[in-house]
């Protein structure tokens, strides 16, 4: 009895053995992102998209926090020598990315992949602010842009025409009409005040934010916000904040309630929140162009803003093909129409676009083009972008000053100078950890 | 008296291992890095590092965003002490007079601090919030001024102050009950027999009597409020607006971690160092019993 | 005989308890119907803030951001709580919080236990060295030292771990010293006798110091746990995971900071409310170990 068990046994076990060997292992590919909520889910989606459609590599997201906490565990995880292959960086990240030598360039990775992705199908204004020397180093992945958003009710009430200001000297006329009218506690507000009425007003007229064609052309940059334009801008807004036509409502989408519950009749805030405001709003509204202050001053175009993502240096070179891959799928015109769809952030290769324009998708929703039509322009050195180290430090440092503005603790030429000398400091500091 | 021993040659230093061990890892070694970052710029991803000398804490000392913190520390852990210390005292009294329930009452005004203090920030965020707010809303009933504490610092502080005392007067109220029962009942009667009115028995009695709680109380509240109170900042205003409410410790956390300053994170962690310690020496050296070893 | 101090010590507390009504206080002179009122007010003060966020977490939005504010409970209780607890992960925060806070109450209290009986009953080369290096933590808080311990805890591969929450809280130089005082007004006889009975100086903590310590440890238990659940810069800094986050972090989430919607806080009422009721709990039931505990930490 027990030796045929024991033969048994080995019979299994020689069974067992010669049986074939699993399949290759999926590459794991790790991405982390800051999209939380609906656009977190939107992007497990994208994620899940790519997974199915090949069987040699996984991508797992994860939402690592908001995008500073994304960075720093970037950062430490690559001081630890274990930085996931793909990190989403905001906006206001790419110096430090650039700079850094952590990063493998997106132009790099694909050529030597031998991964082909039309560059020049992604628009001027995105590859602009994240090229160098005409190569692209991160992957554009959430672009937005800055526009008015306008409740129309209370245009209606306060008998105004069905159309969104122009300039800004209409939106203070509509803005006091709406107020007589009381439809409305005040005319508008704005969420990330730096980014809406400084880093990307200064664009929209062709005026410098900072010197070395902000920031692009060499590390001595200084700030110029504080020169006539800004001034003339910012004094306007205090100005109005006495009035009550500008309610100044907190940094980030803090103010976004005061649009959202009828407070305010208008509100400058990015692109990206079409999609949660066509859920919530509860009242007929519109959106318009950026409010420019006409003449003298042309009309250029605005930068974007948003993230990208960045692919990062030490991982086994048999991981790369796969992060090339998925790069690939997220550029192409399906994935970015989804993408743009679903979330509301910008479709930003001129293929995706000319498709959504076939499928008259701007006409039946006019708002997503405001923002697109915004970065139609050519870029002139004053609009391409911004290219400052240590940009949350400096967009803290002017916000700060900002809320001095707009309490009247101080005035605009003040706190502007004020935010330009912090600014100047910040980005000394930054020219000196990073001298080659 | 010559204490008992154990005779053992081995054994205490197994004994202590454990304790020593973390102590070293997670509070002697960090210490000294921090001290050793200080001296340093360093790139974000650490790739470049240079000896920079003194030159973080040079900087720290001619900016001005340095001494606001500092006035801010100063300002919210004095509101904070006045606040919890003051209206502890006062409960505490009237707790002991001659009041049955004490430890009912004890109850009802200890269990706030067991609420984190960030949490606590996130209800009086509410409370305070200039459109939904409930204290805006019975102010505005007494004058026209607006309470928006996303505009006015002043408020943004007084915000914060009151969240971070709430959690902390049950602390208070709980040592100062202990330390005026503690007080011998003869030496107050026999004041009262001379005649000695309620405030004449306070401020000669009872007060001095309890300064050695007070004073502890005094070091511990300030010490919570400018190193530990962290939490409700970072929950409730980030350090705003305008840095209004950016005490010591959050400017550190924010120029590491979302400013990428290692070197002037680790500088400012030094000088917080050097103040806690001289802190604590004061409360060790006012409460007897524990200098002598 | 054997534990006059503790049963001193608890003694104290009894009498915190309001049992020994006979001495005569201090009076203020005022009447017993004043001295209640304003008893009764302190406490409606101090118990508001928490009454209106119950009352928040009952309401439906529209509620909540009606003026004049509407201070009554309402009946939204049940969808608010759901939400809340659905949507952020309630019972992992709430796991994390209580494996924190039991996890470093238990390993603080243990191993200072051990340090402590160390430094009472041995000489041995180097303790004033210890009872020194032990002591000089009281002066380095983590707020103190955050970006260098974040990188130790890095290197240690412990971000995003249980080991990384509790094992550095586990260093207490207040329980130590809790311990070290009570054990020594344990009585040189006791000791001794055991000594001449043979036991060694391990059984000995552990069949006679440790049964006299239980009211100690009790309330030392219920101060740490409550340190434990609240702690914030310690698991902010090291944990970025939502699998690994606390409650009093996994709050953070919800606070309506930016978003499309009017922000929803009687969700977050409701969540703050779930994250508040251990810790409070633990107080409000456990008073008299949490009041003895936080006074014993004081000596």
């Amino acid at each position: 009895m027990k030796r045929s068990a024991s033969i048994v046994g080995v019979l299994t076990a020689a069974v067992l053995l010669a049986a074939p060997a699993p399949a290759a292992a999926k590459t794991e590919i790790h991405f982390w992102h800051a999209m939380g909520g609906q656009l977190g889910e939107a992007t497990n989606e994208l994620v899940r998209q790519f997974n199915q459609s090949q069987a040699e590599h996984e991508v797992k997201a994860l939402n690592k926090g908001t995008y500073p906490e994304v960075l720093t565990a970037a950062i430490a995880a690559y001081r630890q020598k274990n930085p996931p292959h793909i990190v989403q960086v905001f906006d206001v990240g790419t110096q430090t990315m650039l700079l850094s030598g952590a990063v493998y360039p997106i132009f790099q990775l694909t050529r030597e992949q031998e991964i082909a992705i039309d560059w020049n199908d992604f628009i001027k204004p995105v590859t602009g602010y994240y090229s160098k020397d005409g190569n692209l180093y991160s992957m554009p992945f959430n672009s937005s842009s800055p526009i008015l958003y306008v409740n129309r009710d209370a245009f209606k009430k306060a008998g105004l025409p069905d159309r969104p200001p122009a300039t800004w000297r209409e939106v203070g006329e509509a803005s006091k009409k709406i107020l007589a009218a009381g439809a409305a506690k005040c005319g508008f507000t704005t969420s990330w005040p730096s980014w809406t009425m400084l880093e990307n007003t200064f664009p929209w007229h062709d005026q410098p934010f900072a010197t070395n064609a902000n920031g692009y052309t060499g590390l001595d940059t200084t700030l110029l916000i504080n020169g006539e334009f800004g001034v003339k801008h910012i004094g306007q807004l205090a100005a109005w904040q006495k009035e009550g036509v500008f309610s100044y409502g907190g940094r980030m989408g803090q103010p976004d309630p005061k649009f959202i519950n009828g407070d305010c009749a208008m509100l400058v805030q990015s692109s990206a929140v079409i999609g949660g405001f066509k859920k919530s709003l509860k009242f007929e509204w519109g959106t318009g162009q950026l409010p420019h202050w006409g003449p003298p001053y042309r009309k250029q175009n605005t930068v974007v803003g948003g993230a990208t993502l960045w692919v990062m240096k030490g991982q086994k070179a048999s991981d790369y093909p796969g992060v090339a891959r998925f790069m690939k799928f997220l550029a192409e015109p399906h994935q970015q129409m989804w993408w743009h769809v679903t979330t509301g952030y910008l479709p930003i290769t001129h293929s995706a676009i000319k498709n959504l324009e076939t499928g008259h998708h701007f006409k039946k929703n006019a708002e997503q083009w405001t923002a697109l039509s915004q970065l139609t322009a050519k870029p002139t050195p004053n609009s391409l972008g911004h290219r400052l180290g240590n940009f949350v430090q400096i967009r803290e440092a002017i916000e700060g000053e900002l809320e001095n503005i707009f309490a009247g603790t101080k005035t605009a030429k003040q706190g502007l100078d004020d935010a330009v000398a912090k600014g100047n400091e910040i980005l000394k500091e930054f020219a000196a950890s990073n001298r080659p | 008296m010559k204490r008992a021993v154990f005779k053992n040659r081995r054994l205490p230093y197994l004994l202590v291992l454990p304790q020593l061990a973390v102590t070293l890892a997670f509070f002697f070694w960090p210490a000294f890095e921090s001290l050793r970052l200080s001296f340093f710029r360093t790139s974000p991803f650490g790739d470049k590092r240079l000896f920079i000398g003194l030159d973080n804490f040079r900087k720290l000392v001619v900016d001005p965003e340095y001494y606001r913190s500092i006035l801010n520390s100063f300002v919210f852990a004095s509101g904070v002490t006045a606040l919890a210390l003051g209206t502890g005292l006062f409960v505490a009294a009237l707790a002991t007079q001659k009041v049955r329930g004490l430890a009912m009452y004890r109850a009802a005004v200890l269990w706030p601090y067991g609420i984190a203090p960030p949490v606590a920030g996130i209800i009086f965020l509410f409370i305070f919030h200039p459109s939904y707010g409930v204290l805006p809303y019975w102010l505005s009933f007494v004058t026209a001024y607006e309470f928006n504490w996303l505009l006015k610092g002043w408020v943004a502080m007084a915000l914060v102050v009151v969240a971070t005392a709430w959690t902390h007067v049950g602390y208070n109220i709980a040592f100062f009950l202990a330390g005026l029962l503690a007080i011998p009942a003869s030496v107050l009667e026999a004041a009262s027999v001379d005649g000695a009115g309620p405030v004449r028995r306070f401020r000669s009695i009872v007060f001095p009597l309890l300064s050695p709680i007070t004073f502890y109380l005094l070091v511990v509240n300030m010490i919570f409020a400018f190193f530990g109170a962290f939490g409700v900042i970072h929950a409730v205003t980030q350090g705003g607006p305008g840095r209004a409410t950016e005490i010591m410790v959050f400017k550190a956390y924010k120029d590491g971690f979302i400013g990428l300053n290692l070197g002037s994170s680790a500088a400012q962690s030094v000088v917080l160092m050097v103040v806690v310690i001289v802190l604590t020496a004061l409360q060790f050296r006012f409460v007897e019993r524990r200098v002598t070893y | 005989m054997a534990a006059d101090g503790a049963v001193a010590a608890s003694a104290r507390v009894e009498a915190l308890g309001g049992a020994a009504t006979m001495r005569r206080r201090w009076s203020l002179g005022w009447g017993a119907f004043v001295v209640h009122a304003l008893l009764l007010l302190s406490v409606a003060v101090i118990a508001f803030p928490l009454y209106y966020a119950f009352v928040i977490s009952t309401q439906t939005l529209q509620e909540v951001i009606t003026r004049p504010p509407i201070l009554r409970p309402s009946t939204n209780l049940l969808p608010n709580y759901v939400e809340a607890w659905t949507r952020s992960h309630m019972t992992r925060l709430l796991w994390n919080s209580g494996v924190v806070a039991v996890v470093s109450a238990v390993g603080k209290v243990t191993i200072s236990m051990l340090s402590a009986f160390a430094i009472v009953y041995f000489n041995f080369r180097g303790k004033s060295l210890a009872f020194w290096l032990i002591f000089v933590t009281l002066m380095l808080p983590v707020e103190v030292r955050i970006m260098a311990t974040y990188e130790v805890i890095g290197n240690l591969g412990w971000l995003d771990s249980y080991a990384g929450l509790t094992v550095p809280l586990m260093a207490s130089a207040t329980a130590t010293f809790l311990f070290r005082q009570f054990y020594r007004t344990v009585p040189n006889e006791l000791v001794e006798a055991a000594q001449l009975d043979g036991v060694g100086p391990l059984r000995f903590l552990w069949a006679f110091l440790l049964p006299l310590s239980w009211a100690n440890i009790a309330a030392l238990f219920v101060v740490l746990f409550i340190y434990g659940w609240n702690q914030y810069l310690w698991p902010l800094m090291i944990t970025n995971t939502e699998a690994m986050r606390v409650v009093v972090i996994g709050l953070e989430d919800l606070i309506p900071r930016t978003g499309t919607h009017i922000p929803e806080w009687n969700v977050l009422m409701a969540a703050a409310m779930m994250a508040l009721l251990p810790p409070v709990a633990v107080i409000v039931v456990m008073q008299r170990w949490f009041v003895k505990g936080l006074i014993e930490t004081e000596k």
